[in-house]
């Protein structure tokens, strides 16, 4: 079943009085439970491409289909339904809520998704003790570590079961050693759960765990390959 | 669809994060709803003091003294005297009692004690048209009145300061330097609303007071007729008629003015109540002015939150925040500064209330209507100038506001 797919997306931004195109034209197909990894140099264009995967931006001209839906035609708060449901969102700095804590933050798409409290306290909760963090549910994002942090952020965004989860640069911030033990949380996530899984890095040890790797350079797709040789945690 | 519960306690827990500003916010629509509650307050107060007064020394007299700036006009002083009131008792009708009244201050002695007060020469018709009464010793009679008798009725305050309990009737004091003997003590009637105190009085016999106090040249003359009313409704009548009987009197020709003023006490507290009017209206609008201003405060801050808070709005919208839920938080974080304002506001209020009646001497009267007014008004206040801050954190696109550094 195919869960993403783009056609021809383009994607221009103003500046000053020029329109520069900064994606010319990304097609891409991604079935369920995938794990891809989009890969190439800074200034390539995967956050542009994630954005508007992520519901977070749209595109110029092309189309996109999320779970057989065209996303084109949607209104704001229909995209604010889909980035609450189908979508969890992973950011390079995490992006928590500050001064409030794990649980709190890891809340926050279930009470937009209208959950009473106590069946949030427990999801949230459930999802942290995924994420391994059983003994910081109340601790807030100044309390806690780099990988911590991004822990939070991950069970934020799997917290909701939404069928996709996606990850601009998730280990962009952390050290090699905590990068392998969140790359290992995606695997995880993704043959446990069955989540599909899109990542954007520019590492290739990073890369390494997804099954499928994407390159970009220059606004386009130059390479879609299977990862022959999957690293596992 | 999240719930207005919800809402309200992000917004609370927002606020708190910031409370020195949260409160420095509020203090505008403190001060406004303070001076609301407290304008209505004293406003009410007063005027009930007004209404008090009218009820208990009877509304329903007018007096007639001379008017000094029209007899000196004409070169000749025309006086009041003790036939004009008996001329008014005797031709006007629908009045109760009539009673003439010489007005003087005089020094008075009683041993070692000296105390300065106001003498009241009268007849017995004074207890009536002042409703006085005498609570022990006994009141002037006419037999006093006739003969001059140098006796006085005197207030409660002078008894206190003259014989501090000492029981004064039968005693002699001197009255600019006349003895006088005490046959009475007036009940106390304690301060009017002007803060004066009634209970500070000697009243003694009309003669005696123009043969021993006075002493002018004069025959007759008074300083005052109080003319009391059998109704309210005959006031205005026996005004008019008071007036025509004193001009006929005095031979004022059609065209001259008059060399008296009779004024009627009720229209004095007319002018007194629209004073009062006036205050209120003057702090309400202080009121309203600062609950704009206040209002604007709020405006300001909360617009400079939705800025620092960009990245917060951001990350909400990103994990599924309709546009509906952010403005609805922010609005609901203006509502809750400004009803917490609000009930600030209103327990200062009561304060100022109290400390703003200490100058008009009356009981400041607090209504529940207004404190819901108050209320309100000041929940209003956040929904209107909450409304365009929210609006626009509403407006604000997801990748921009995650952006935003
Ligand atoms: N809002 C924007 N306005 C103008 N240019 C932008 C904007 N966002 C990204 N770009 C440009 O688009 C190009 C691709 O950026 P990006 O997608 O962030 O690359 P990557 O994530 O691969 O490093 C860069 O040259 C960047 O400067
Ligand atoms: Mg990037």
């Amino acid at each position: 079943m195919t869960l993403v797919e783009l056609k021809d997306i383009r994607k221009s931004f103003s500046m000053g009085r020029e329109e520069v195109e900064i994606l010319h034209g990304i097609s891409l197909s991604v079935e369920k439970g995938e794990f891809v990894a989009m890969m190439g140099p800074s200034g390539s264009g995967k956050s542009t491409t994630m954005n508007i995967l992520g519901c977070l931006d749209k595109p110029t001209s092309g189309t996109y289909f999320l779970n057989g839906q065209n996303i084109n035609d949607l209104e704001s708060d229909e995209l604010a339904v889909i980035r609450n449901r189908t979508i969890g969102f992973v950011f390079q700095g995490f992006n928590l809520l500050q001064k409030t804590s794990a649980l709190e933050n890891v809340e926050l798409p279930l009470l937009y998704a209208g959950m009473q409290k106590k069946e949030r306290r427990e999801r949230a909760k459930e999802a942290l003790i995924q994420m391994g963090l059983e003994d910081r549910l109340y601790h807030e994002p100044t309390q806690l570590s780099g990988g911590q942090q991004q822990r939070v952020a991950i069970a934020r965004g799997i917290v909701n079961r939404a069928p996709i989860l996606m990850a601009d640069e998730p280990t962009g911030n952390l050290d090699s050693k905590t990068s392998d033990e969140i790359m290992g949380l995606f695997k995880k996530i993704n043959e446990k759960e069955g989540t599909t899984i899109l990542l954007v890095t520019h590492e290739p040890d990073v890369a390494a765990y997804a099954k499928r790797i994407v390159h970009f350079k220059d606004g386009m797709i130059t390479s879609d390959e299977p990862n022959r040789m999957v690293k596992s945690a | 669809m999240i719930s207005m519960t919800e809402i309200s306690r992000t917004a609370v827990r927002a606020l708190r994060r910031n409370k020195t500003r949260s409160m420095l916010t509020a203090l505008g629509i403190i001060i406004g709803v303070a001076a609301v509650i407290a304008a209505f307050a004293v406003g009410q107060g007063a005027n009930k003091s007004i209404d008090e007064q009218i009820a208990s020394f009877g509304s329903n007299f007018i007096m007639v003294f001379p008017d000094r700036s029209a007899s000196s006009a004409s070169g000749t002083v025309r006086y009041i005297t003790y036939d004009d009131a008996l001329a008014v008792e005797r031709e006007v009708s629908g009045i109760e009692a009539v009673a003439p009244m010489i007005n003087t201050s005089a020094q008075l002695v009683y041993g070692n004690t000296n105390w300065s007060t106001s003498v009241i020469g009268s007849t017995p018709a004074y207890s009536l048209v002042q409703d006085r009464e005498v609570e022990y010793g006994r009141n002037i009679n006419d037999s006093d009145v006739r003969q001059g008798a140098k006796i006085a009725v005197i207030g409660k305050t002078i008894a206190d300061k003259m014989f501090f309990g000492e029981d004064p009737v039968g005693r002699s004091i001197r009255i600019k330097k006349v003895p006088f003997t005490i046959i009475g003590v007036f009940r106390t009637k304690g301060q009017n609303t002007m803060g004066q105190d009634q209970d500070d009085l000697v009243l003694v016999p009309l003669t005696a007071a123009q043969r021993r106090l006075v002493r002018w040249n004069t025959p007759g003359r008074i300083s005052t007729i109080y003319v009391k009313g059998v109704s309210m409704n005959a006031l205005q009548y026996i005004q008019n008629e008071t007036e025509v009987l004193m001009r006929e009197r005095h031979r004022i020709r059609p065209g001259e003015p008059d060399d008296f003023s009779v004024r009627n006490i009720s229209q004095m507290l007319e002018a007194r109540r629209k004073t009062t009017a006036i205050m209120s209206m003057l702090l309400g609008s202080i009121a309203v002015i600062s609950l704009v201003v206040g209002g604007i405060g709020i405006m300001n801050i909360m617009l400079v939150s939705v800025t620092e808070r960009t990245r917060e709005i951001g990350i909400r919208m990103a994990v599924g925040a309709k546009s509906r839920d952010i403005r609805f938080q922010f609005l609901i974080e203006a509502v809750v500064l400004s009803m917490v304002g609000g009930t600030l506001g209103i327990i200062l209020g009561v304060f100022a209330g109290h400390a703003l009646a200490s100058f008009t001497a009356a009981p400041p009267i607090f209504s529940a209507g207004s404190i819901i007014l108050a209320f309100v008004f000041s929940a209003l206040v956040g929904i209107g100038f909450g409304y365009y801050p929210a609006w626009k954190a509403s407006l604000l696109d997801p990748i921009d506001a995650l952006k935003y550094e």
